[in-house]
């Protein structure tokens, strides 16, 4: 039953990183590359997680910790830079 | 007294001078004479024991696996060169206190001088080759200082220049040979190497080897053609010119073919180069000798004709010819010395060193007359005084040599270098002291004081004494041969009177032809001006700007300073390389099968290539082209992580971040999109470099994926002895910290040094003209929404302690865990910056209370005292410890020295990632834009909202 839902939740995944990714290239403004990015953050978090369940590696579950951690700070600092031009101030 | 003090004294005692001269000319002088005569003291107390045969050691290992050690010996050779330059380098001391001027700083002179003797005394005393090659470079870079010593003058600094890029240029020559020498030897030791002479001399490399020492030996000695440099060093002041140039230093050349001449001579080779040279050198600068008007110049010249005989005699490759050479050097030291000395008298007091000018002085300076008669005759080859001996014995040397089959070559040769230089010596008496007094002197010639004439005074005497009784002379010549040859010695007697012979009569048509020159001086002096000749200086010069133009062409061909030159010069050459390593190399037949793909890799696999493409598609819009790179980050952090590499993942991401921070600081000074700056063609062809090496370095990578490693590899290696001997059961991190720990000792200093450049060029732009524009500089950027949200505060510092305690649990596990000391510092530096970001500058600046230069050093500090503490356990430098302690309410743990290793790493990170965001951002404040120092721009609780 495991591998079912697994192989669906990849599939699911997969497709939706397929997705962004098409956004991210046919986008009509910055704003919406910076969201299409930032679901690809989360899609990836997602199968690091799907690939250490399939695997039985705890390992992995860290990378996908620091993505979730630390990733949306690359998000931010894109969109103060389109809003503000600098990220520090 | 030690051989290693002799050859320190005069080294420890070139700081005394600089003290001394606090205290006076006097003392200065006294305290340097003091030194070298102690030096010359502790030499004479050897005396008697190589008068006894013996060769006195002094050993002490320095680099063993190099070969390099501080040896030292003293046989009959040694002794007659270090005699010569202690012993004539108390005459100069003497001789330099009384002819420095009182604007000239003497205790920088005294403190070059002994540096110079030092450097002297060490070439003629090491037993080690490698040490003496040291000795030897050391004197030319303190000759150097001295022939420069009269900084003011554009000539000293010319012939300084010269004499260095010469000396120097022939001492790298040198280096190679020695090194080929002591190959063949199989040791380095000079004592060794001279029982070697067979295996040397049969060596297929015993002609590249004697090539390179001798174009070390010929330019130290001023053979031609490197005659050039030694009449320019002239510039320097006459103590100098009598010293080097005279006795000691070019006189190097002759003792290493001295020193090298049981191995090196008797053969073809040796005899044609070297004897051929010498006779050349001899006659060519004894002739133009005879032109020069400038004293110094024409002392210079004579110089380098006596060093051509010496150069001969040694190149003849018999025991006659090395007892001729060796006694000629002591003959010459004498006279030559004592010679400069009445040039730098007669300069002194005249104050012009023009032949031309001068003339009549022998009444008004009577002394400095009978000194230099004395010295020039014996120049000359007159009988009574020390020159006539060597120079007879030369001749005789010279009658019964042939040359390529021809008997006649050498002795005619000889003869016309003999009469050339018998009447340059004429001429230096006749022209300089004779004729009538003149009434334009520059200056109302004297004699000087008793201080400037006691040391060529008590070298003519020398002069007079080893003329009339050879026999004094001839134990020192005895045991110097002996030492030369390192066999038996021909039957020999020094004496006045050998008969009339072919020599006798070469003499006399010497004497003769040298009157007649002088008396036909004035037609022919006309005669050679009016020829062309080559001008070594101009050649010289035209040669180094040529050879600096070539380089400059050459650098500004490969360093423009376009980046796309550099990538296209690099990729180019790896691209060369791997085409000539696959056009000759083999390669093996496939090994592995190809594995099934799955779904999920192969779309990441599409991703990466078609971010890549968007890339090239999409970069001249940065900030695009940064969104795309975040995706090919993104896609390689899971590809490690499928990969089975969770380290690198979790370093990988990390990185991402950083970088992406960075790159947008950077961006907000830069244009928002990249010019097209370069041609279609140029476009086109940077593009099939691209291609073609993206397309080999895949071709390489699948070549390897589907073979077998030829080699075992040295991962077995690492899994096998990760525990038993770093202690840790994560591969990586025992590697950085452990196996590779001294690389990354390396690496976190780079690291940290880029950061403080980076901080030192933020600090330089702030301060300079730069600071105006960015003060004028007007943000274009859009000013939407809060600088500061409320929402983004507050998570941020909420988020604060779970980053900083993930980054400690991952700093601690590190050792046995994916983790370590580097991903942690970035995750704990994404931590702080983000306080920046949410917070604003001003009010992350006001909480740090630790400088981030001081995290890097204590992180550097703190890895090299890790390491350090192994020596305590008498094991190398960060050889890592590790055992086990159980406290009762915790599960039993380990503890590694590894762990402080890591906190370094860790801090210096840190350190380095902050300070230079810090330094980023500090450009923008520093460009006027607003900041607040309040956390949030809307703060409810703040009165004034």
């Amino acid at each position: 039953m495991i591998f079912y839902a697994l192989a669906f939740a990849f599939g699911c995944l997969a497709l939706a990183t397929v997705l962004a990714m098409w956004r991210l290239i046919f986008a009509p403004t910055i704003g919406d590359r910076l969201l299409a990015l930032d679901t690809m953050f989360i899609d990836a978090i997602g199968l690091i997680v799907l690939f250490g369940i399939a695997t039985g590696v705890q390992t992995y579950f860290e990378a996908a910790m620091i993505i979730a951690m630390l990733g949306f700070i690359s998000t931010v600092a894109y969109a103060r830079f389109v809003l503000r031009g600098d990220i520090i101030e | 007294m030690s051989l290693f003090l002799i050859v320190a004294l005069p080294f420890i005692g070139a700081l005394v001078p600089g003290l001394m001269i606090q205290a006076g000319r006097r003392a200065c002088a006294l305290a340097t004479l003091s030194v070298t005569a102690l030096a010359f003291i502790g030499l004479m107390t050897h005396v008697p024991a190589v008068l006894r045969g013996e060769v006195v050691q002094a050993r002490v290992e320095w680099l063993p696996a190099l070969g390099l050690d501080a040896n030292f010996f003293l046989d009959g050779l040694g002794l007659l060169f270090a005699g010569l330059i202690l012993g004539i380098g108390l005459l100069i001391i003497i001789y330099a206190r009384y002819y420095l001027s009182r604007e000239d700083p003497m205790g920088q002179f005294y403190a070059y001088l002994l540096l110079f003797q030092g450097a002297m005394v060490g070439i003629v005393l090491s037993d080690n080759i490698l040490l003496l090659l040291v000795f030897w470079e050391l004197t030319s870079l303190s000759s150097f200082l001295l022939i420069g010593y009269w900084k003011h003058l554009p000539e000293g600094r010319q012939g300084a220049r010269m004499a260095l890029a010469v000396t120097g240029g022939g001492g790298l020559a040198m280096i190679a040979g020695m090194l080929i020498l002591g190959e063949i030897a199989g040791s380095y030791d000079l004592t060794v190497i001279l029982q070697n002479r067979e295996a040397i001399q049969s060596s297929e490399l015993y002609m590249p080897a004697l090539i390179l020492i001798l174009l070390g030996a010929f330019t130290k000695s001023a053979q031609f053609p490197f005659h050039f440099w030694l009449p320019h060093a002239m510039a320097a002041p006459t103590p100098v010119s009598a010293y080097l140039h005279s006795a000691t230093m070019v006189k190097a050349g002759l003792f290493l073919m001295a020193r090298m001449w049981p191995v090196l001579a008797g053969t073809d080779a040796w005899f044609y180069i070297v004897a051929t040279t010498g006779l050349v050198t001899m006659v060519i600068a004894a002739v133009i000798a005879l032109f020069k008007d400038d004293l110094k110049a024409l002392l210079a010249f004579s110089t380098v004709s006596h060093l051509g005989l010496i150069t001969m005699l040694l190149g003849l490759g018999t025991g006659m010819g090395a007892v001729a050479a060796v006694f000629h050097i002591i003959n010459h030291a004498t006279f030559k010395a004592a010679l400069f000395m009445t040039a730098g008298i007669i300069d002194h007091e005249t104050h012009t060193r023009d032949i031309k000018r001068l003339g009549g002085l022998r009444k008004l300076m009577p002394a400095t007359f009978v000194i230099a008669t004395i010295t020039a005759l014996s120049m000359a080859g007159i009988p009574l005084l020390n020159g006539f001996l060597s120079k007879e014995m030369m001749l005789y040397e010279a009658s019964h040599t042939p040359w390529a089959g021809s008997y006649w070559v050498v002795p005619v040769l000889a003869t016309v270098g003999a009469l050339f230089s018998a009447a340059y010596s004429f001429r230096y008496i006749w022209h300089v002291f004779f004729g009538p007094v003149r009434k334009d002197y520059p200056s109302k010639p004297h004699d000087p004081g008793f201080g400037m004439l006691a040391s060529p005074a008590f070298l003519s005497v020398l002069v007079v004494l080893i003329g009339i009784m050879p026999s004094l002379a001839e134990p020192l010549v005895r045991l110097t041969a002996a030492a030369v040859i390192g066999g038996e010695l021909p039957e020999f007697h020094l004496q006045l009177w050998h008969g009339v012979n072919a020599a006798l009569v070469m003499s006399i048509i010497a004497v003769v032809g040298g009157v007649i020159l002088l008396a036909l001086h004035r037609p022919l002096d006309r005669a050679w001006i009016a020829a062309p000749r080559p001008e070594a200086k101009i050649i010289f010069d035209a040669v180094v700007e040529g050879a600096a133009s070539g380089s400059r062409w050459l650098t500004d061909r490969l360093h423009d300073g376009a980046l796309t030159r550099y990538a296209a010069i690099f990729t180019v050459t790896v691209l060369a390389l791997a085409v000539h390593a696959y056009l000759t190399g083999g390669i093996s037949r496939p090994t592995r099968a190809m594995m099934p793909p799955g779904v999920v890799p192969t779309i990441g696999w599409a991703m990466l290539l078609i971010a890549a493409g968007c890339l090239v598609a999409f970069h001249r819009r940065r900030l695009v082209a940064l969104v795309l790179m975040a995706i090919v980050g993104l896609v390689v952090s899971v590809g490690f992580v499928y990969l089975s590499a969770p380290d690198l993942a979790l370093t990988q991401i990390s990185v991402e971040v950083v970088t992406i921070i960075l790159l947008l600081l950077a961006l907000n000074f830069l244009p928002k999109t990249t010019p097209s700056e370069s041609s279609v063609a140029r476009r086109v062809r940077d593009g099939g470099i691209a291609v073609v090496a993206g397309l080999g370095a895949g071709a390489l990578i699948y070549a390897l994926l589907v073979r077998d490693f030829a080699f075992p590899t040295i991962s077995e290696y690492h899994l096998a002895n990760s525990y038993k001997g770093g202690g840790g059961t994560n591969v990586v991190n025992v590697i950085l910290v452990d196996f590779r720990g001294f690389d990354t000792f390396g690496e976190i200093i780079v690291l940290g040094i880029a950061a403080l450049v980076i901080y030192a060029l933020t600090e330089a732009l702030l301060s300079s003209p730069v600071r105006a524009r960015l003060l004028a500089w007007t943000d274009e950027s859009p000013d939407a929404g809060d600088a500061h949200p409320m929402m983004m505060v507050v998570v941020t510092r909420v988020m604060l302690p779970v980053v900083l305690m993930v980054g400690v649990y991952i700093l601690l596990r590190g050792h046995n865990d994916p983790g370590g000391g580097f991903i942690a510092g970035l995750i704990v530096a994404i931590a702080v910056v983000m306080q920046y970001m949410a917070s604003g500058f001003a009010w992350a600046e006001a909480r740090q209370r630790y400088p981030y230069h001081g995290a890097i050093g204590a992180g550097v500090l703190i890895a090299g005292l890790t390491g350090i503490g192994a020596w305590f356990a008498g094991e190398p430098f960060l050889t890592s410890a590790y055992g086990y302690i159980h406290l009762p309410p915790i599960e039993e743990f380990e503890w590694a020295t590894a762990m402080g290793f890591d906190l370094g790493v860790f801090l210096t990170v840190v350190g380095a990632v902050l300070l230079s965001l810090q330094s980023f951002s500090r450009i923008a404040r520093r460009s006027g834009d607003r900041v607040s120092a309040h956390p949030m721009d809307i703060d409810p609780s703040r009165e004034e909202c």
